[in-house]
């Protein structure tokens, strides 16, 4: 396959950045995205040029380390992550446009790499449940329906790539928060914790700078691992319910 | 130097109690007055360094991840085993102890292993009380599944995605000490070396992988929790970033490096299917529970094939060798890892193999769905079927899955004692980076356990052992030697970047990583390790000569990163090569062909070989010197692992 | 800052702020809806007329109808507040997003909707409520009794076709922002399950067609019909 890349490249965060156009040959269906990155990347060594660079780790999908828009919707045109993604999913002479993650709270850091600490910081504002290592009770003390297992794992299965916030119009951060306080609010062991936790996320997802939510459903739509819609409802009501009822002034 | 491998005395299942009791202990209100560095936070790393932090000690913890939560025991799939026997089918402390020993063919640590074993079963409850949302039955309490062949259902697992959920959990906790203030996290940062002073490690030399700094850091003791190195073949089912680098200076700082030659071969893998390959992608080993490994009778069918001519499911039945099963009447397709790996290779070398590159045999499900339906078969698997079909384009509902095996574990790694310390006072490597539990072949659920019981059972002990031991004064981060190792970092930097020649890093490292599979990878010669050894060396001259760094050192400069880790594996692959030469037998995944058994199984050589080879690095191109741990076994009884 | 006002200044609370107040618009519009079909009754006006003067003078419809301009008004306010927080969340765009595979067009587009229903009902209060309220109204009598003729007066405007097709145009606004709005708001309170969330959306695909469809009937029957 022939095909024509439309690359943003930015030297570093103050840089202000641009598209560049490259044009690459010698593609085939069976690779992966990001091996024709690499393909794109050795020729542009081989020429003395300064590589793409782009976030990826694991290229199976479970990592969340890889990023990109691509061609308008984050991690390509199928619901899965950019390693995922295969070039039979282009045709023969496309143009494909590659951007980074546009959010506030995810600041460019150079060419399509992003800075999602934000994320990480979000779960450290109440994303666990206080336990120490040892003193704990043994595991089966704890039963748990199977049904409410299997919906705490849907919502726990998130990777934390932040495509939700780059589909989102308002790169909102909600369905990414909402995940883990639903995993949390569901099981028994998230329960002690759960009004504070709930205010304390959520007051860090907005100090971080993330947008509010319009309901459009572009995060569910495009997150790789499927998270529902549900979780955010339930965030909502967690949050409503945690502010009115806890004695937090 | 004579390796203490400070395993307790006594019997067997009271060791490690005895030991917890005769460790050392540091007052709560000392520990605040101790710094401690943890390098990696994959399941290994995160929960020692939470499980530090919760105790007391300053950590500070390094990823070379934007994200701690993405270090690659994300990856594992299949599950954790633990000991619990809450299925009543006869599983106990001891059983686990016993299949891993000998699941590892008998060159593991019996006192090691009987740990992993023992606090197998607290790593479940910890996980548990995290809100890890395991699989569970109707009535509420876990499931559990049986893996890897074993007889008893012990296996713990979280759908497809175990290591994922074991690690989002000890993200978590190691979120809740980073808002504690007790462990400060440097993402996006790579340990570049380790500072040894007076014979103790004392920190680490870091850089900022985003501006390029390098930096110091000083603490009382440091913990190597950065994974294996899977990654000198290239292709391996590692993640890209994953990388021998920390281990390796520790190694050249004088930490011993144990069996590098002990690699596991992942059976089933999806095919490689081009050069411009960059990984290979897992298949759980579960499918090996339903799905039948086979490929055509003969050649000539398997030509065909591989021209288009025919179809798979075009071949009768009886021009298909179902060879596991052929060979293995009473394990079948379930064998061990190394076994099913090592037979996949025979029979593509027969010129039998499936797909374009010759190198694949089919997992089939035809007869799966058939008896079971494809909706439970869908139940079972949907997630991994989708992933297959996702990558190759092929549907394995209707056509059988193509796999081939590939590397995905490195049982090897920096030799440590009982207490997880290398042979540097105050290093210490913990989960896949050190060698100590899985012998020659690690059991499937196996090291997930490991990297867990590691970093939230045992460190928290043996590290308080060591620093009670020292005193709390501060570590002079002024040292002379911090400065001095920090210039090493800078040297090496600037020597790379300013080689500037003719061929990329990728290109260095396919080729070693084609040199490394073909000689020391699936089965092994003298011949071949001797050649592959000179292949080696040229390709390290031609590296340092030849290789093509752009960029500068103060930005983000991905291609430097990975200069770095690739010279690290050039000197690395030697070593696994002089270790899989040295090692005149065969056992689990090492095999050298010029021992087996009548029928082509390993041969262990007992009387000889019953010993972890731990190497000492001699400076640079000189050759490593060899030191032996023997090992003694009072409890288990050395028998030729058989599947037949 | 007390708690009140940092819930009502989070991104959650400002929704809450939206939902409530969307949610009671839409309380409002079903009965504006229900009452204004005494159009269609074709008594000359007297069943319109006879409510309209309830409508304005019944002190429980009072508070009601205070509650709405204040629902209004909060709606507005804070829809500007949370676009503005939204624009500010991603300061660079794409230069090629193709939001239309993972999103409804109404659901990405409530702020222009809302603008434009916005001037529609300013106008539309111009020409009736404000008239209602302060107005100069011819007056009719029925069984002794006087009342305000608002009936006259919406069968003089809907003579204008300009006006008629404005109407039109802007209850197809309206349905495009009902068709998010009201399912929306449920998902915003956190009123998601899998027995009631179908039946919501069904109510509010129905809701959005069958409202404005009635209310943009009413100046299309008089301009026909008179």
């Amino acid at each position: 396959m022939k095909l024509t890349l439309k690359v943003w490249r930015q030297k570093n965060s103050t840089d202000q950045g641009g598209f560049v156009t490259y044009p690459i040959d010698g593609i085939s269906t069976d690779m992966s995205f990001l091996e024709m990155m690499d393909v794109l990347n050795e020729e542009l060594t081989e020429k003395g040029e300064d590589p793409i660079h782009f976030d990826h780790d694991c290229r199976e999908g479970i990592c969340g380390m890889c990023s990109l828009y691509i061609n308008g919707n984050p991690h390509g045109p199928q619901q899965t992550t950019t390693c995922q993604l295969h070039m039979r999913s282009f045709k023969d002479g496309d143009t494909i446009t590659i951007e980074p993650w546009r959010a506030k709270a995810f600041p460019v850091v150079k060419d399509l790499v992003v800075d999602r600490s934000a994320f990480d910081r979000i779960i450290q504002a109440g994303g666990y449940v206080s336990v120490n290592t040892g003193g704990v009770p043994d595991a089966n003390e704890i039963p748990i329906p199977k049904k409410i297992a299997d919906e705490a794992f849907d919502a726990a299965t998130c990777i934390g790539c932040g495509a939700c916030v780059a589909a989102c119009k308002n790169a909102s951060a909600m369905l990414f928060t909402s995940a883990k306080i639903s995993q949390l609010a569901m099981l028994p062991q998230g329960q002690v914790e759960r009004k504070e936790r709930a205010e304390k996320m959520i007051a860090q997802m907005d100090a971080e700078g993330f947008g509010a939510c319009t309901n459009t459903g572009a995060c569910a739509a495009e997150c790789p691992k499927g998270i529902s819609l549900s979780n955010i409802a339930r965030m909502n009501r967690e949050y409503f319910s945690a502010v009115v009822s806890s004695e937090n002034l | 130097m004579i390796l203490d491998s400070k395993i307790p005395a006594g019997p067997l299942a009271e060791k490690w109690t005895k030991h917890k009791f005769n460790m050392k202990l540091v007052n709560p209100a000392n520990k605040r007055k101790y710094e401690v560095i943890v390098v990696g936070t994959g399941l290994a790393g995160a929960s020692a360094a939470a499980s530090l932090a919760e105790l007391g000690y300053n950590v500070k913890a390094f990823c070379f991840q934007d994200s701690p939560r993405r270090a690659h025991s994300i990856a594992a799939q299949g599950g954790i085993n633990a000991a619990k026997n809450y299925q009543n089918d006869g599983d106990s402390i001891f059983r686990l102890f016993y299949d891993t020993i000998k699941g590892g063919d008998y060159r593991a640590r019996e006192g090691n292993v009987y740990r992993l074993a023992e606090v197998s079963v607290n790593i479940i409850d910890q996980c548990v009380a995290q809100g890890v949302p395991f699989a569970r039955e109707y009535g509420g309490l876990l499931a559990n599944r049986s893996f890897g062949g074993a007889q008893v259902s012990r296996t713990f697992y979280a759908r497809g995605q175990t290591g994922q959920q074991l690690l989002l959990g000890a993200y978590s906790a190691l979120s809740r000490q980073v808002a504690n203030g007790k462990v400060k996290l440097y993402p996006r940062t790579e340990m570049m070396d380790v500072v040894i002073i007076d014979g103790h490690a004392r920190g680490i030399v870091t850089r900022n992988l985003i501006t390029g700094a390098i930096e110091t850091h000083a603490a009382h003791a440091v913990l190597l929790c950065t994974g294996g190195y899977g990654n000198v073949f290239f292709l391996s089912t590692n993640a890209m970033g994953s990388n021998v680098t920390a281990a390796w200076r520790a190694h050249k700082r004088g930490a011993y490096f144990a069996n590098p030659c002990y690699t596991q071969i992942h059976p089933t893998c999806i095919p490689v299917s081009g050069d411009h390959q960059s990984k290979l992608t897992l298949m759980s080993e579960s499918l090996r529970n339903d799905g039948r490994v086979w490929v055509p009778a003969t050649v000539e069918i398997a030509e065909k094939l591989r021209k288009g001519q025919i179809k798979a499911n075009d071949i009768p039945e009886n021009e298909r060798d179902y060879y596991l099963e052929r060979k293995y009447p009473s394990f079948g397709n379930l064998v061990p890892r190394d076994v099913a790996s090592r037979n996949a290779k025979y029979v593509c070398d027969e010129g039998r193999g499936v797909n374009e590159t010759g190198e694949a045999v089919f997992l089939d499900f035809r007869d799966a769905i058939k008896r079971d339906g494809e909706d439970v078969i869908r139940a079972k698997y949907g997630n991994l079927f989708d992933m297959y079909q996702q990558i190759t384009g092929e549907n394995p509902y209707q056509v059988p899955m193509k796999i081939y095996p590939a590397v995905h574990y490195t049982m090897g790694g920096l030799w440590v004692d009982y207490n997880l310390m290398t042979t540097i006072p105050g290093l210490y490597a913990l989960g896949e980076a050190n060698f100590s539990d899985h012998g020659a072949n690690r059991l499937g659920a196996s090291a997930l356990m490991q990297g867990l019981a590691d970093g939230y059972f045992v460190i928290p002990y043996t590290v308080g052992d060591y620093l009670a031991q020292i005193g709390t004064k501060p570590v002079d981060a002024n040292h002379p030697e911090f400065e001095k190792t920090a210039k090493e970092v800078k040297d090496r930097i600037q020597k790379l970047l300013s080689i500037n020649g003719t061929k990329s890093v990728d290109y260095f490292h396919k080729k070693l990583g084609k040199i490394m599979w073909n000689e020391c990878g699936m089965a092994r010669t003298a011949e071949g390790l001797q050649k592959a050894k000179a292949e080696i060396r040229e390709l390290r001259a031609e590296f340092w000569k030849d290789v093509k760094v752009l960029g500068e050192n103060e930005e983000l400069n991905q291609t430097l990163e990975k200069a770095h880790r690739v010279a690290d594996f050039l000197e690395l692959g030697e070593l696994m090569i002089d270790d899989a030469y040295n090692r005149n037998e065969s056992c689990g995944g090492h095999f050298r062909e010029e021992y087996q058994t009548p029928e082509g199984e390993a041969l262990r050589d007992d009387e000889n070989f019953a010993y972890v080879a731990a190497w000492k690095y001699m400076g640079d191109g000189a050759e490593e010197e060899l030191h032996k741990e023997p090992l003694e076994f009072e409890n288990v009884k050395l028998t030729q692992r058989s599947y037949k | 800052m007390s708690w009140v006002t940092k819930t009502l200044s989070s991104t959650l609370g400002r929704k809450l702020i939206m939902a409530l107040t969307g949610l009671f618009l839409i309380l409002f519009l079903t009965g504006h809806v229900s009452g204004n079909m005494l159009l269609f009754k074709g008594d000359g006006g007297e069943a319109f007329n006879k409510y309209a003067q309830f409508m304005t003078t019944n002190p429980a419809v009072k508070i009601l109808s205070y509650l709405t301009y204040i629902s209004v008004i909060a709606h507005v306010i804070y829809s500007i507040l949370l676009t503005r927080k939204n624009k500010t969340a991603r300061p660079v765009g794409y230069a090629e997003s193709k939001a239309s595979t993972n999103s409804a067009w109404s659901s990405r587009n409530m702020g222009v909707l809302g603008t434009i229903i916005l001037i529609f009902l300013v106008v539309h209060m111009q020409g009736f409520w404000a008239k209602m309220h302060w107005g100069d109204m011819p007056m009719v009598t029925y069984e002794g009794e006087t009342y305000k003729d608002l009936y006259q007066i919406v069968q003089f405007a809907f003579q204008n076709e300009i006006l008629v097709a404005g109407y039109v145009i802007a209850m197809g606004f309206l349905s495009f922002h009902l068709s998010h709005g009201f399912a929306s708001a449920f998902q915003t309170l956190g009123l998601n399950h899998v027995k009631y969330s179908p039946a919501i959306e069904l109510i509010g695909k129905i809701y959005c067609i069958l409202v404005p469809v009635l209310f943009a009937s009413m100046p299309l029957y008089i301009y026909f019909t008179s």
